[in-house]
């Protein structure tokens, strides 16, 4: 277990962090896929952000990477591995090089903010140690420096659910940042906040990751912020890629396309 | 009539409603004259009671090292029963909450909690007598059984409203399921399980008062004993401790359970 953490020490960060998606499919009822084969390569650093309606897909395909979902068909090839294809020890091992943001944030309320934090490491501590609270010295001090950069740092002992929407983010931010992972994945991580906090949540993603050269892949509703931190967007609707380029390549018709209709322009 | 058929009824009348309450009401006294519950029987059963009570006054201030003998055996019971029928209590609960199980795991589960709770507390500890012979561990065994039976079902059902959506984020960084059960599910559910474990405690207290009438030690025997002999004054006493037990007991819990909260 150690020898992973420590390769990945080693290497800082070199590992290759590309994702690749090939013919991804899902059906959570036989006959009717969510997803249509859905292939993207996704490269391994900067931020990407998947637009479009809701139920087209988009939660369907971030949570088939680190598979809270599980796929039909297809292949998600990430470090040499195919990611649809693990199971047991082995994917536990993938998840953990693997950080999620959730869009309700998902921390465990009844515990503090540092204990949050600290479930980043759970992939790699024994149940007794977590029990006990007896993470190594080296995570608890990891910890305490994620609070400080996501400005918490004064909240360490305080219970989740004491926490303001926009606190409890960037909770959720250190929390999969702490996992040390080579990919971050954030499921419409700002769709709970107002625009302000979403604007701020945004930034410090990218910032924090960015520091870290660790990619992003975000599901998001908002196109004026996906279009203002993102280097890639993609376009989803009903379940198939209908636009990928840059922001500045999105022009209104590709809206149309995405989201049907135009009143809404 | 005349009225209601022009108008429309706010309030139409509830016939199946009418009909099941007055079938009650008739078998209720169909079953009293089965009995022959008359005001006369009942008058002859209140003059026995008053005889009865006279008696049980003043209540006797002796006998203390035999009621203490069984109070503390009884309080011994309670705490012992409690702590490993809870023990045993959270794995099988766990077993049986079927939004972390998979369903043929349930079923074993849910069917051992249905047989524990099948039977009253005093027929479990006639079983345990018969089995293992009289005294405490009799009455230990058969309110393990009750304990296991009730609160295994309550936390079976306390994991089953915890919110999945932060057992999937701790899933998602690659933990155990040990780790999952214990960051994720355990503070979810441990406030609440520490409530249902103080009632338990409660509920035994009261029980292992009773289970030493066949057999099972503790207080009761010593209260049966002082029935048949006719010591009624004793009986009081007995009766007296045994409130103030359960009172200290209310107390204690309810420190616990906001300690805990």
């Amino acid at each position: 277990m150690t020898s992973v953490e420590v390769k990945a020490g080693a290497a800082g960060g070199s590992p290759d962090r590309s994702l690749r998606i090939q013919g991804l499919r899902k059906e959570y009822v036989r006959g009717t896929p969510v997803l249509r084969d859905v292939s993207i390569d996704f490269a391994g650093k900067g931020m990407t952000a998947i637009i479009g309606p809701s139920g087209t897909g988009k939660s369907t395909l971030i949570r088939c990477v680190n598979r809270l979902v599980e796929p039909t068909a297809g292949k998600i090839l990430f470090q040499g591995q195919d990611l649809a294809a693990l199971r047991g020890a082995a994917l536990r091992a993938a998840r953990r090089r693997i950080g999620m943001v959730f869009q309700e944030y998902n921390l465990v309320e009844r515990l503090t903010a540092i204990e949050n934090v600290l479930c980043g490491r759970l992939g790699y501590v024994s149940a007794w140690r977590a029990w006990l609270r007896r993470y190594p010295q080296e995570d608890i001090d990891g910890a305490f420096e994620l609070l400080e950069a996501v400005g918490l740092a004064d909240r360490a002992g305080q219970r989740a659910d004491a926490l303001s929407g926009g606190q409890r983010q960037r909770i959720g931010i250190a929390r999969a940042l702490m996992q040390r992972p080579d990919l971050l994945l954030a499921d419409e991580p700002t769709s709970s906040l107002d625009p302000k906090t979403s604007v701020e949540i945004m930034e410090l993603m990218v910032e924090l990751a960015g520091k870290r050269d660790i990619p992003i892949v975000v599901n998001i509703h908002n196109v004026e912020l996906a279009k203002r931190f993102a280097q890639r967007i993609v376009g989803m609707t009903g379940g198939s890629v209908v636009f990928d380029g840059r922001p500045d390549e999105l022009r209104d018709e590709h809206l149309k396309a995405i989201y049907g209709g135009e009143a809404w322009l | 009539m005349s009225a209601a058929a022009t108008r429309r009824a706010p309030f139409p009348a509830n016939w199946p409603a009418r009909l099941a309450w007055a079938g009650l009401a008739a078998y209720t006294v169909y079953a009293a004259s089965l009995f022959e519950l008359t005001w006369t029987r009942f008058l002859v059963g209140i003059d026995n009671g008053a005889r009865f009570f006279d008696r049980m006054f003043p209540p006797l201030m002796g006998k203390w090292d035999l009621l203490w003998r069984g109070m503390s055996e009884s309080v011994e019971i309670a705490l012992i029963a409690t702590f490993l029928g809870v023990l045993i209590a959270m794995p099988v609960g766990l077993l049986a909450a079927r939004n972390l199980m998979p369903a043929w795991v349930t079923w074993g589960a849910r069917g051992l909690i249905a047989m524990c709770r099948s039977f009253h507390p005093m027929i479990v500890a006639i079983l345990f007598v018969k089995a293992v012979g009289f005294g405490a561990l009799a009455g230990i065994m058969a309110l393990i059984v009750s304990s296991i039976g009730f609160i295994a079902k309550l936390f079976a059902e306390a994991i089953e409203e915890i919110s999945l959506k932060q057992v999937e984020a701790v899933r998602a960084t690659g933990a155990s399921f040990a780790n999952v059960l214990l960051m994720a599910v355990v503070p979810q559910v441990l406030a609440r399980f520490i409530g249902f474990a103080t009632y338990q405690l409660d509920s035994n207290l009261r029980n292992s008062t009773m289970v030493g009438i066949v057999g099972g030690g503790g207080i009761g025997a010593t209260l049966f004993t002082a029935f048949q002999r006719f010591d009624y004054d004793f009986v009081l006493t007995i009766l007296i401790t045994i409130i103030a037990l359960i009172m200290i007991g209310e107390v204690v819990s309810g420190w616990v359970r906001r300690t805990f909260q």
